[in-house]
């Protein structure tokens, strides 16, 4: 089959490889009929994700149909449409029955090297490094995925591939960021990055009941679809003081709860954003911070931040002072999606929302690699780009161009 | 059981390794006199030259450079020239002697399992299953009488053998063993299991003491071969974990094998859907 290898920094190459195969008695192998890039997959991209090696393939976001199924996968047959969890998770595990899915204690084959970092490690992860368990990914024809009689929905063939893909990640990821704000009516949420996972948690904020969701960015076509489709106000940073901005939007109180959709490569001009930018290109740091710094800083006495962005390292100059003197709540880490999947596609169903609305591309295989610089140099007004493996697309004629 | 490279590896000497100790004392043989820190660290570094310089140069010559810096290497880390090889097993107190006193390894281990105390017990008590969560066990066999025999891959591939005995039991509690004179390894185990969270969970504890063939020497070459020496029991208990909780070990590959075929029959001893293994198969 075709897949999108990992080479490198700035090296994604389409190679032919072996076809997956089942290893466990609850395997499934899935043909994929559409899959994704993710914006984590550009930290990948970047060189900022440790523990990948050269021949991975990629891809986290992907649904398909169910060609193979395990001796002990009684609950997939073949020929059924799902989507699949980007995390994999055992459901038998104490963290599965706590529903912290993410956190799943049997999935991650390497677990010692992410123990070694963290104390502990989260549950295997498809396409993203061996730290995570090494698992090939979905940005390719076939994939096996492990544990299928727990992870994959099942998706009713009234709805599209589109409608429902991005409840492999993004979508029940910007859900999970917005419920983690604990919103209450009159809220107002402000949203660092406008990115897709920042576009599904503006939307989700909304369902949520919060009043007013303020957007951030610098990308205009990212504010533009934020305004447009999210019902959010925008700032664009490279115009406005964010910190003042806030302020002035909320009378002097600051937004109840702030969102960093950014994570560990975040952009900014202030002088804290431009010494993260100079030490991580010296190899002296991990992670640029600058916009959860500013999401602390913003955020209301007593507010929660809360960390859909992937970090992935020891943050410097991070203001866990300013966090202890307003009492603020910090919530984080990878989605327990297994928990939010069936409720966001009975939300698809219903009609509240359409996650289909941030697609700007849609390439085959083959193209992959020139998408992933693409959507690196935010280029083409590039968004999000969905992935049709088994069809013969050309990059140049699928522009789709949504919101300009 | 043997566990070549260990966590937790620690030369007997000090008190508090008392509560870890699985054989009382018996007079120890006498001991050649120790040798200071400097000369030993001396035969350490000098030893650890001649093996690594012997090791990158591959070659079966350089492999025997290698290996012929094993004596040195002992000697700085026991403080002692190793024993003759004749007088590997003395006779029929040889358990009692090679783990008393300073002697052996101890090394401990747990894991908790989100299963009744009962269940966890009777996978580990049916002696045939370890090896299927324990990498270098090749087979363990229930021999009767509380006794088994016991096959395991010690470095190089080469297979070594012992019998043990089961030397104390309470049902869901605890099991204890010891290895029989006459085998290739010297080791005295036992696993507690504890019932935690108001019995809905098992906190399993592994604790070894074990005289390696080598010696401490032997850990070393394996971890010189490149073995993870700190994770050897943790792999087992996790893949224990795995089998009972999961139902299979997590794979991201199939395990050690190029053909579909031989990946199958690799998996098959593991395969938690074939032979006994349904009564454990619980859904959540």
């Amino acid at each position: 089959m075709k897949a999108v290898r990992y080479y490198g920094t700035q090296d994604v190459r389409v190679e032919t490889v072996p076809d997956p195969q089942i290893i466990n008695p609850r395997d499934a192998i899935i043909k994929v009929t559409s899959s994704a890039i993710c914006g984590s997959d550009l930290h990948i991209y970047g060189g900022f994700i440790p523990t990948m090696h050269k021949g991975d393939i990629l891809g986290h976001e992907f649904m398909g149909e169910v060609v193979e199924v395990g001796s002990a996968n009684h609950r997939l047959a073949v020929g059924d449409r799902v989507v699949v969890p980007f995390t994999i998770a055992c459901g038998r595990c104490y963290f599965c029955k706590q529903e912290l899915w993410s956190l799943c204690d049997n999935s991650n084959p390497n677990a010692w090297m992410a123990e070694k970092v963290s104390g502990y490690s989260g549950s295997g992860l498809f396409g993203y490094s061996h730290m995570y368990g090494g698992y090939p990914g979905g940005q390719a024809e076939y994939v096996r995925v492990p544990f299928a009689d727990v992870g994959p929905l099942k998706v009713p063939a009234s709805l599209s591939d589109e409608q429902v893909l991005f409840l492999s990640d993004i979508f029940p990821t910007g859900y999970m960021a917005a419920e983690n704000c604990s919103i209450k009516p009159g809220d107002t949420i402000a949203v660092w990055g406008c990115g897709p996972v920042g576009q599904f948690a503006i939307k989700s904020a909304y369902l949520l009941g919060a009043e007013r969701v303020i957007a951030i960015d610098r990308f205009p076509d990212r504010l533009t679809l934020a305004r447009a489709e999210g019902k959010a106000d925008v700032l664009n940073y490279m115009d406005v003081d964010i910190l003042g901005a806030l302020r002035d939007m909320t009378g002097g109180q600051g937004p109840d709860a702030c969102i960093d959709a950014v994570g560990l490569e975040a952009h900014g001009t202030t002088i804290d954003a431009r010494y993260d930018r100079v030490k991580t290109s010296m190899y002296m740091a991990t992670d640029r911070v600058h916009a959860l710094r500013e999401a602390i800083a913003a955020c209301r006495k007593g507010g929660t931040v809360s960390i859909p962005g992937v970090y992935g390292g020891w943050l410097d100059k991070f203001p866990l002072g300013a966090a202890f003197a307003k009492g603020l709540t910090l919530k984080m880490g990878q989605t327990h999606m297994h928990k939010y999947m069936p409720r966001l596609l009975e939300r698809i169903e219903r009609g509240e929302i359409d996650p289909g609305y941030i697609i700007t591309h849609r390439v085959g295989l083959d193209d992959v690699p020139q998408m992933y610089e693409t959507f690196r140099a935010k280029q083409d007004h590039c968004i999000k780009v969905v992935i049709k493996p088994g069809e013969k697309m050309s990059y140049a004629h699928q522009h789709v161009g949504h919101v300009h | 059981m043997w566990y070549a490279p260990c966590c937790h590896i620690s030369g007997n000497t000090g008190d508090d390794m008392h509560t870890d100790r699985l054989i009382e004392d018996a007079p120890s043989p006498t001991r050649a006199v120790t040798l200071g820190g400097l000369e030993r660290w001396g035969s350490v570094t000098t030893a650890a030259a001649i093996m690594l310089y012997g090791v990158s140069r591959r070659t079966p010559a350089g492999i025997g450079l290698a290996l012929a810096a094993t004596p040195l290497a002992y000697r700085g880390l026991a403080g002692r020239w190793p024993p003759p090889l004749t007088t590997r097993h003395p006779g029929p107190e040889a358990t009692r002697a090679a783990l008393s006193g300073d002697r052996g390894f101890v090394v401990h281990e747990s894991v908790r399992l989100e299963l009744p105390v009962a269940e966890v017990y009777q996978f580990w008590r049916r002696v045939e299953n370890l090896p299927r969560f324990m990498d270098h066990l090749h087979q363990v066999t229930d021999t009767g009488n509380g006794r088994s025999h016991w096959i395991a891959k010690g470095p190089g591939g080469v297979l070594v053998e012992w019998d043990a005995e089961i030397i104390n039991e309470v049902e869901n509690q605890v099991i204890g063993w010891r290895s029989l004179p006459g085998g290739d390894v010297t080791v005295a185990g036992s696993v507690n299991f504890d019932s935690v969270r108001g019995g809905r969970s098992t906190q399993l504890t592994v604790r070894l003491q074990y005289a390696p063939p080598a010696g401490r020497v032997g850990a070393f070459v394996s971890f010189l071969a490149g073995r993870e020496p700190s994770q050897t029991i943790r792999e087992d208990l996790r893949h224990l974990k795995q089998i009972l909780e999961a139902g299979e070990v997590a794979r991201a590959t199939a395990p050690r094998a190029a053909t579909p075929q031989a990946a199958s029959q690799a998996n098959a001893p593991r395969d938690i859907e074939r032979g006994e293994q349904h009564e454990l198969w619980r859904m959540p």
